[in-house]
């Protein structure tokens, strides 16, 4: 008896997760799978013409390799760029210096700022007149730059302010330092090494779990990089900073070729699959779990 | 070289590289709070001026006037207000039901929650989309609010490993006494979980108050406008207006920073909850 009362109770309050499961993520991957092999405008009836979406994609919207290449071409930059100062922020605002405590909100506050603020103000900063960077520039005698609209220079920009709210992934690396454990690092100490020994030797195979989290996180959120180029760029000049998301979100709401954003969307999805099995097999090599932990 | 950070040239060192890192991040906000406080052709001058001859606060309440920034401010909050709500709702529910009750299927269930972390939400967002427009939910605040009431993977799975720690002798002793599980659930367990709690509260105002794509989408009409769209608004139809720009831009950030400050604590430990375990 009393068991039958615990597994009624427990479906009657995991049916909200099992509803939303079946509403928000299981029905959508079906639709979005099967509408990629419709022709639809959200307007007529859908017309099926099978596998015709994928065959555009591959040989006849040059906009796809373009923005596959845009895409690649920013996570292959940002997220190393991002791994490497946020670990290197980290492990200096693990320094037992006075005065840490301020530093550490300080290097969050741009995080805490929401995409759609900090791209008008990056916008503002990167303006080629008016802006902070070419006034900069400019006091320091170096040349003005057209951050936005030359187009060997857009994806930097880009890049540059992703790693203005780098504050997140900071945080996390400060809290995974903290949990070292010190007879680690003390022993080390005893056997005379030095700082560059210690790095190698203990912080980084027992941060390596923490990297590889952060990495996984940093390219699957480069590889839906939207906001910035939708509001700052619209993917310009002539189609530089035209990042997958942006493309897809175009055909979808501009061009209402949702049959082929489907197809899009699918693509995304199997890329995405794509490159977190590769870096899951690859930590096999270079992430270090101690036995206790999973 | 093992004592450099101890010697007063590592120590010195340190706070070198420490302020450049502080300069990069507090320039841009300078720039703002600056150009927010100048009038519009001291933002035109040339050579570039770095602080305002006087400060101009008109500028905040001209801001209300051109466009109705308040209404996008209720917008926001009455998002806010309902996502809380759904959230605080669903995931104890479900995460208790989870970690503390046996039943059939509790483990795939889990399973797939945690999965679903990994699907971005761009693959699922236009099937959503049409599944919205089908239901007539296209510019109402539904598509924004009604989700949060089906549960959070990432609230479920803080709450799941939280709730495992709490000693099931509680939960036995309750029974015997001839407490529900609801009541167990509320009385309980609930009120140990006031920290994360508080986490969820604080994370679920950020992601409101900063959600981009989902108004982007869902609301055309700008009578239901939120910040963030009504900040693109502005851009696009006053895109010269910097110091009007800017003024508004430190209006929607102003609320996140007293929110930051106030629950600071609750919020760093939530950050790193999810970076540790995950």
């Amino acid at each position: 008896m009393r068991i039958r009362k615990e597994t009624l109770w427990g479906w009657i309050l995991v049916s909200p997760l099992a509803l939303g499961l079946t509403i928000w993520v299981a029905f959508p991957l079906g639709v979005a799978v099967s509408m990629s092999l419709f022709k639809w405008n959200m307007i007529s009836t859908p017309i099926f013409i099978g596998l015709q979406n994928y065959w555009f994609m591959l040989f006849g919207d040059h906009l796809f390799w373009q923005s596959l290449k845009v895409m690649l071409l920013f996570t292959i930059t940002s997220v190393p760029l991002q791994m490497l100062l946020a670990f290197s922020a980290a492990l200096l605002l693990n320094a037992k210096v006075k005065g840490v405590g301020v530093f550490r909100t300080i290097y969050y506050l741009p995080a805490l700022i929401p995409t759609m603020v900090s791209t008008a103000l990056w916008l503002f900063l990167y303006n080629p007149q008016y802006g902070l960077f070419n006034f900069l520039l400019d006091k320091l005698g170096l040349p003005t730059q057209r951050w936005l609209t030359d187009s060997s220079l857009v994806i930097m920009s880009l890049v540059i302010m992703s790693l203005w709210s780098v504050g997140n992934v900071v945080v996390i690396f400060l809290a995974g330092l903290q949990g070292i454990p010190k007879e680690l690092e003390e022993a080390c100490v005893i056997d005379g090494g030095n700082y560059w020994q210690r790095l190698k030797a203990v912080i980084l195979p027992q941060m390596s779990p923490i990297i590889f989290y952060n990495l996984v996180m940093g390219i699957i959120g480069g590889l839906q990089t939207f906001t910035q180029p939708y509001i700052m760029t619209n993917g310009g000049p002539s189609n530089a900073s035209l990042t997958y998301m942006l493309h897809l979100y175009k055909q979808a709401f501009n061009f209402s070729k949702m049959g082929y954003a489907n197809a899009l969307a699918v693509v995304l999805l199997l890329m995405t699959i794509a490159v977190s099995l590769l870096v899951f097999r690859s930590s096999k090599s270079w992430v270090y779990y101690e036995g206790e932990r999973k | 070289m093992s004592a450099r950070a101890k010697t007063k040239p590592g120590r010195a060192l340190i706070y070198v590289a420490l302020t450049l890192g502080a300069v990069f991040c507090l320039l841009p906000f300078a720039w703002q709070l600056r150009s927010s406080l100048m009038t519009m052709s001291e933002i035109f001058s040339y050579p570039p001026k770095a602080i305002p001859a006087e400060a101009q606060w008109r500028n905040y309440p001209e801001v209300f006037r051109i466009i109705p920034f308040g209404r996008y401010y209720g917008n926001t909050v009455i998002l806010v207000a309902w996502n809380i709500i759904g959230v605080l709702f669903s995931n104890v529910a479900i995460a208790f039901a989870l970690a503390r009750l046996r039943f059939k299927g509790r483990k795939l269930l889990f399973a797939l929650s945690i999965g679903t972390l990994m699907i971005p939400n761009s693959v699922t967002m236009i099937p959503t989309f049409i599944e919205w427009s089908w239901l007539g939910g296209l510019n109402t605040f539904l598509p924004l609010i009604v989700p949060s009431f089906f549960g959070n993977a990432f609230f479920i799975f803080l709450l799941v490993q939280f709730f495992r720690t709490i000693p099931f002798d509680y939960d036995e002793a309750a029974l015997i006494d001839g407490a529900s599980y609801p009541r167990i659930m509320v009385q309980i367990i609930l009120p140990m979980a006031r920290p994360i709690i508080a986490v969820m509260i604080i994370f679920t105002f950020l992601n409101t108050w900063n959600d981009f794509m989902g108004p982007l989408l869902y609301l055309n009409d700008s009578k239901l406008y939120t910040l963030a769209l009504g900040l693109k608004s502005l851009l696009s139809s006053y895109n010269s207006y910097w110091h009007l720009l800017m003024a508004a831009a430190m209006l929607v950030v102003m609320p996140l920073v007293i929110v930051f400050f106030v629950g600071q604590k609750s919020f760093i430990a939530g950050l790193t909850m999810g970076g540790i375990k995950g």
